[in-house]
């Protein structure tokens, strides 16, 4: 079992605290997600933690995610007894061409020791570039989880103390987990003799996709949209 | 008067006592710490982006390379998120078996943190002792997996395959005479799990001798005790697990709170500290070790008496058996459509995360329904605890922080990812 206690009363109780601010919410797998917008963010989290009932005092995991390429798969495999497979030829990257709203959310794993429960609250950022407030004041530990996210997805943290890249190397450009930012990067480094130095050139390495990305629904489990009437 | 500034100090990339690649950029008052800021990701490899280029099967790999001194246990986490996602319980007996081999991968892991702790602050001894365990535990996954590091051994519905009937041999060579063979040798006569039962009665003697090094030892304690003190609601709040939250008094453990396998029907204690320092930190790992042992034991009894599966029937996720592939044209095309496109997750994410020996390990998995994960987030106990490292130094002196990296149990493999 992944929780001893029961999700629908973790959720009951989140309506009763919460109330309009949970945008959505789902139960997948005995956990518990709400959906909340960024600028009822703090509040939301600052009830979610003081709260003498809720208690959710740790913030395990935080992160960014790009849902750029979201449901996209590099192979169409539907129609397959009439037309044959098509190639499963893909580029592995998607290019940024629509004006997605929402591209970008932020995941708050919470963790209450004395519900001894879990809760995921996702918030959906939106705008150019992607700006979203801190949690740094309300839990410590967020301070360098914020930094990877801004790091690797380049989602803004206002009022973050010190929004600093974290894990690639000084100096880079971009932000190397969104979709649309190829697997095998922009440049590469090597030791150039003439200058008797490390120098950057552009990637002379190509990304072979060896695997296509192929969705298929399987019937033993239930479809998406049985799932969603579940909820 | 000249002017008295602050001084500011490097330390590493490569130092020997910065376990990896760490680089701290120490600004000093003297020779004490007024801050320290540490740079990381000089071993990042950007895992979690390689994943979501791959099938699932493909990624199990890299987990065993993310903290590369427990190996099993990171695969379980991994393991975990997809079966939670997927719906599939694996046979009781690979149960058994994970638990058996992330409590084998626990006292692995804390030989090395105790070793690595002790020569950092001058107990080279104990080192050397710690090594010559460990050899023996990595010898039980070499038997079981064929490596002795990264085993890629659990898998998505049970595990990869069932305990060995006999050990692996030492064999005579122009170094290793006769008599130096059959010592080798004597416990392994049986299988694995006799080799396993021998360990586990002979290892609390062992670890008695590591604490008759250290646990009373002056220097020892006059290097840990009041040092990196961190309060049970301050270790809370900043996101601390394992035994770092264990150290200071917080009894929360996943195993016995939110249990996962078999672990709510084994017979074991959580260690707690009471001050927070590192010396408490030292002894509830200490006992951790004994307990695991314990747990190892008792996993050993009950897989001796209960054969069984170790991996679950549903060839959609496992790869069916090759001799069934020989004459039955379904296996065929099942193993064929499971090697070139790997098996589909149902949409949703899951978060799933294991008692990992550095602290909660956990995998956030997102699936859009296809064959790769679509995001896959690792959290890394020691990222949490690293990022710790300011408040836990501050006001110490600048050898306090070799003895304060050394308690968090830093290993850059899952901190950079």
């Amino acid at each position: 079992m992944t929780q001893a206690p029961f999700p629908d009363t973790l959720l009951n109780d989140l309506h009763e605290c919460l109330g309009p601010e949970i945008i959505r919410d789902k139960i997948e797998a005995g956990q518990v997600t709400i959906d909340v917008s960024p600028a009822d963010l703090p509040e939301v989290c600052l009830k979610l933690r003081d709260d003498e009932s809720l208690a959710f005092k740790q913030l395990s995991d935080l992160c960014g995610i790009d849902y750029l390429a979201y449901g996209k798969a590099d192979w169409e495999t539907g129609d397959t007894t009439r037309t044959g497979f098509s190639r499963g030829v893909s580029e592995g990257v998607y290019i940024d061409t629509r004006d997605i709203e929402d591209r970008f959310a932020v995941v708050y794993h919470l963790l209450s020791l004395k519900r001894n429960q879990r809760l995921r609250v996702r918030s959906f950022v939106s705008g150019q570039p992607a700006k979203i407030p801190s949690v740094t004041h309300i839990w410590a530990g967020a301070n360098w989880f914020e930094r990877e996210a801004f790091d690797l997805f380049g989602i803004l943290f206002e009022e973050h103390p010190d929004l600093r890249r974290i894990l690639t190397d000084y100096g880079f450009i971009g932000h190397p987990f969104r979709k649309d930012f190829p697997l095998e990067g922009n440049v590469e480094v090597r030791y150039d003799p003439d200058q008797g130095r490390v120098v950057y050139q552009p990637v002379t390495i190509k990304n072979r996709v060896l695997t296509p990305k192929v969705i298929r629904r399987d019937n033993r489990h239930p479809a998406p949209e049985d799932k969603r009437a579940e909820n | 008067m000249p002017e008295i500034r602050n001084m500011t100090m490097n330390f590493g990339p490569q130092h020997p006592a910065a376990h990896g690649v760490l680089r701290l950029v120490l600004e000093m008052d003297g020779e004490v710490i007024e801050r320290a800021d540490p740079h990381i990701g000089l071993l990042h490899r950007g895992t979690e982006k390689l994943a979501e280029s791959k099938p699932y099967n493909q990624s199990i790999g890299y987990m065993d390379r993310l903290d590369y001194v427990s190996m099993m246990c990171n695969e379980h986490a991994y393991v975990l998120a997809i079966e939670r996602l997927s719906g599939v319980t694996p046979p009781v007996r690979a149960r058994y078996i994970r638990v058996m081999f992330d409590e084998i991968t626990r006292i692995l892991n804390h030989l090395m943190w105790l070793g690595a702790h002790g020569l950092d602050i001058g107990a080279m001894t104990v080192f050397l002792y710690c090594f010559r365990e460990r050899e023996d535990l990595m010898d039980c996954y070499e038997a079981v997996s064929g490596t002795r590091m990264h085993a890629t051994y659990y898998r998505p519905g049970g595990v990869y395959r069932d305990l060995p009937a006999d050990m692996p041999q030492y064999r005579v060579t122009s170094n290793r005479s006769d008599r130096e063979v059959a010592r080798l040798n004597e416990n392994r006569q049986g299988s694995l799990l006799d080799f396993i039962e021998s360990f586990t009665e002979r290892f609390p003697a062992c670890v008695d001798e590591y604490e008759t090094l250290l646990t009373d030892n002056r220097i020892w304690k006059q290097r840990t005790v009041g040092i990196g003190v961190v309060a049970p609601d301050r270790a809370v709040e900043l996101g601390f697990t394992g035994p770092m939250l264990r150290g200071s008094g917080v009894e929360w453990d996943l195993r016995k709170k939110q249990p996962y396998e078999v672990y709510d029907k084994l017979n074991f204690a959580i260690p707690v500290g009471v001050n927070g320092d590192c010396y408490d930190r030292y002894l509830v790992r200490i006992e951790e070790m004994r307990q695991s042992n314990a747990i190892v034991k008792q996993c050993v009894d009950w897989l001796r008496n209960n054969p069984g599966p170790v991996i679950i029937d549903d060839h959609k996720l496992t790869p069916p058996a090759r001799e069934a592939m020989k004459d039955d044209m379904e296996s065929l095309i099942h193993h064929f459509k499971l090697f070139t496109e790997g098996y589909c997750v149902p949409e949703g994410e899951v978060y799933a995360a294991v008692e990992h020996p550095k602290g909660e390990f956990g995998i956030y998995l997102v699936s859009d329904g296809a064959n790769k994960p679509y995001r896959l987030k690792i959290r890394a106990p020691g990222f949490v605890h690293l990022s710790a490292m300011n408040e836990m130094v501050k006001g110490h002196m600048l050898a306090d922080v070799v003895a304060v990296i050394g308690t968090q149990d830093i290993v850059f493999g899952e901190v950079d990812r």
